[in-house]
């Protein structure tokens, strides 16, 4: 097994003011705007996110919640592992806000089509926007593209593509993984 | 751990600590789905659950039906007032039937104790027990324990009593079984003809004042007199019963601490416990009924994620 650093803490640190900008730049003041994080992982970046819109950039009343796709996938009872579930807390209103969903890497694609189903338990938002870190373009099975995107990876299937966060791994960085 | 040690619920004594911790874990996701606009999940979509009722329920039937629809199972119903079971055609073939139909699940409830276990040997399905004879009723007891762990926070170390009708109650035993597997003590009261014989080889209190029982518990789950299955008079007459294990205010305000009444239901109102009690804060009953489809989904989806495609 090798592993190769896609990003390191600078460059990820980078990547988040420049995305938080970007969504500040389409929400403008966010009142009309929810941020979704997508568990488990993509809950990391969204805490990040609105820590980053909150103190550097002065944004108030952001609204944003977690969303678990467990019950939505579509490989039940087709994967050879079982799926846990995770959390999920929407404790504010989705109907007819702007929805953007917060992962952090997109891959098949499938995440997001299970999470797109999962939020219309919630609601009908007038917008949903997809944000991801990592983008591993070439390797979609469904027509989903991110609305901003952190890094473009070209990677091969068997490759895995990790991000660690400081707060759960002890430290900020992508790694590209060859097994 | 999450995947069950099980690929059927038969009883809580095919279970183990970890089982219904994971149960428990599963639920709180599902009670929070069932709290939503839209209290459906597509999961279960490709698998069809048949409900076999060969013996009457309400409460248990709906809440059963309600987890799987709300699964997005498909479901079919079978009560054997109105089937060939009448006819004289034998379990194995009744389900065999039910089961050429491409079936993936069974939901059974019939009056002999272990016919869940008979029919797991014999067909190819995943088989919940929804209550068999005397024998268990894991489900209800799972739904309990989930309560009491609400209510408290954690099942270990509390202090449950189950009143009334001991040895005609399959709640009794699967409650016993699943509250001492998390650590629970448990007693039971009742009148002597009430209580099985050797139900202390179990680990469990007897006691037959009902007020020295409430006054060490914390929870009360008090028991239906389950009339038609009795076959002979085990007590003089229900009033006699009532003045004995009833439970009223008067006697709850009494007592040293306040304590938690639970009932699987259906209540005989002023029978076991009277209407102001039942009606009061500190029963959890209502809270029982929602928890008890969330823990229903819960099985389903942890036994349909072990069926194999």
């Amino acid at each position: 097994m090798s592993q190769k650093v896609l990003l390191n803490a600078k460059e990820v640190n980078i990547i988040l003011h420049r995305l938080a900008c970007q969504l500040i730049e389409n929400h403008k003041d966010f009142t009309n705007t929810v941020l979704i994080g997508i568990q488990p992982r993509g809950k990391f970046l969204a805490n990040r996110l609105i820590t980053l819109l909150k103190e550097d950039y002065k944004i108030k009343n952001l609204q944003s919640g977690q969303l678990d796709i467990t019950f939505y996938r579509d490989d039940f009872r087709r994967s050879d592992k079982p799926l846990e579930a995770n959390a999920t807390e929407i404790n504010c209103v989705v109907e007819g806000k702007k929805v953007v969903f917060i992962d952090d890497v997109l891959y098949t694609g499938r995440s997001i089509r299970a999470a797109l189903t999962a939020i219309q338990s919630f609601g009908r938002p007038n917008e949903i926007e997809l944000l991801t870190l990592i983008d591993r373009r070439f390797s979609r099975h469904l027509p989903i593209q991110p609305d901003y995107r952190g890094r473009q990876v070209d990677a091969i299937n068997k490759e895995k593509v990790k991000v660690n966060w400081v707060e759960n791994e002890g430290e900020d960085a992508v790694y590209l993984i060859n097994s | 751990m999450s995947e069950l040690s099980v690929n059927h619920l038969l009883g809580i004594k095919y279970l183990n600590k970890q089982d219904i911790q994971l149960i428990f874990e599963t639920a709180d996701h599902f009670k929070e789905v069932i709290n939503r606009p839209i209290k459906k999940v597509p999961s279960l979509r490709d698998i069809t659950i048949a409900n076999l009722f060969f013996e009457n329920s309400t409460r248990t039937k709906l809440s059963f039906e309600l987890a799987e629809k709300r699964l997005s199972a498909d479901v079919i119903n079978f009560s054997a007032a109105q089937s060939s079971v009448k006819k004289g055609e034998t379990l194995i073939d009744t389900v065999n039937n039910i089961l050429s139909m491409k079936v993936d699940m069974v939901v059974m409830r019939h009056p002999n104790p272990g016919a869940g276990v008979f029919l797991s040997k014999h067909v190819n399905a995943s088989i919940i027990n929804a209550g068999d004879g005397a024998h268990e009723h894991p489900t209800q007891a799972l739904l309990d324990s989930y309560s009491i762990r609400e209510r408290f926070g954690e099942v270990k170390g509390k202090n449950v009593v189950i009143v009334g009708d001991i040895l005609h109650s399959r709640v009794a035993l699967s409650n016993i079984f699943a509250l001492q597997l998390q650590g629970a003590n448990v007693m039971v009261c009742g009148p002597k003809t009430l209580i099985p014989k050797y139900i202390d080889k179990l680990g469990v209190k007897v006691e037959t004042n009902l007020r020295k029982a409430l006054n060490w518990c914390d929870v009360a789950n008090m028991l239906r007199v389950q009339n038609e299955r009795m076959d002979v008079s085990y007590f003089p007459s229900t009033r006699e019963y009532t003045q004995q294990f009833g439970v009223d205010k008067t006697l709850l305000n009494s007592l040293d601490k306040e304590i938690t009444i639970m009932h699987p239901g259906p209540i005989n109102r002023g029978v076991e416990i009277t209407s102001d009690v039942a009606d009061s804060k500190q029963a959890i009953i209502l809270d029982q009924v929602q928890n008890g489809v969330a823990i229903r989904m819960a099985v389903i989806y942890l036994l349909a994620s072990k069926i194999k495609q």
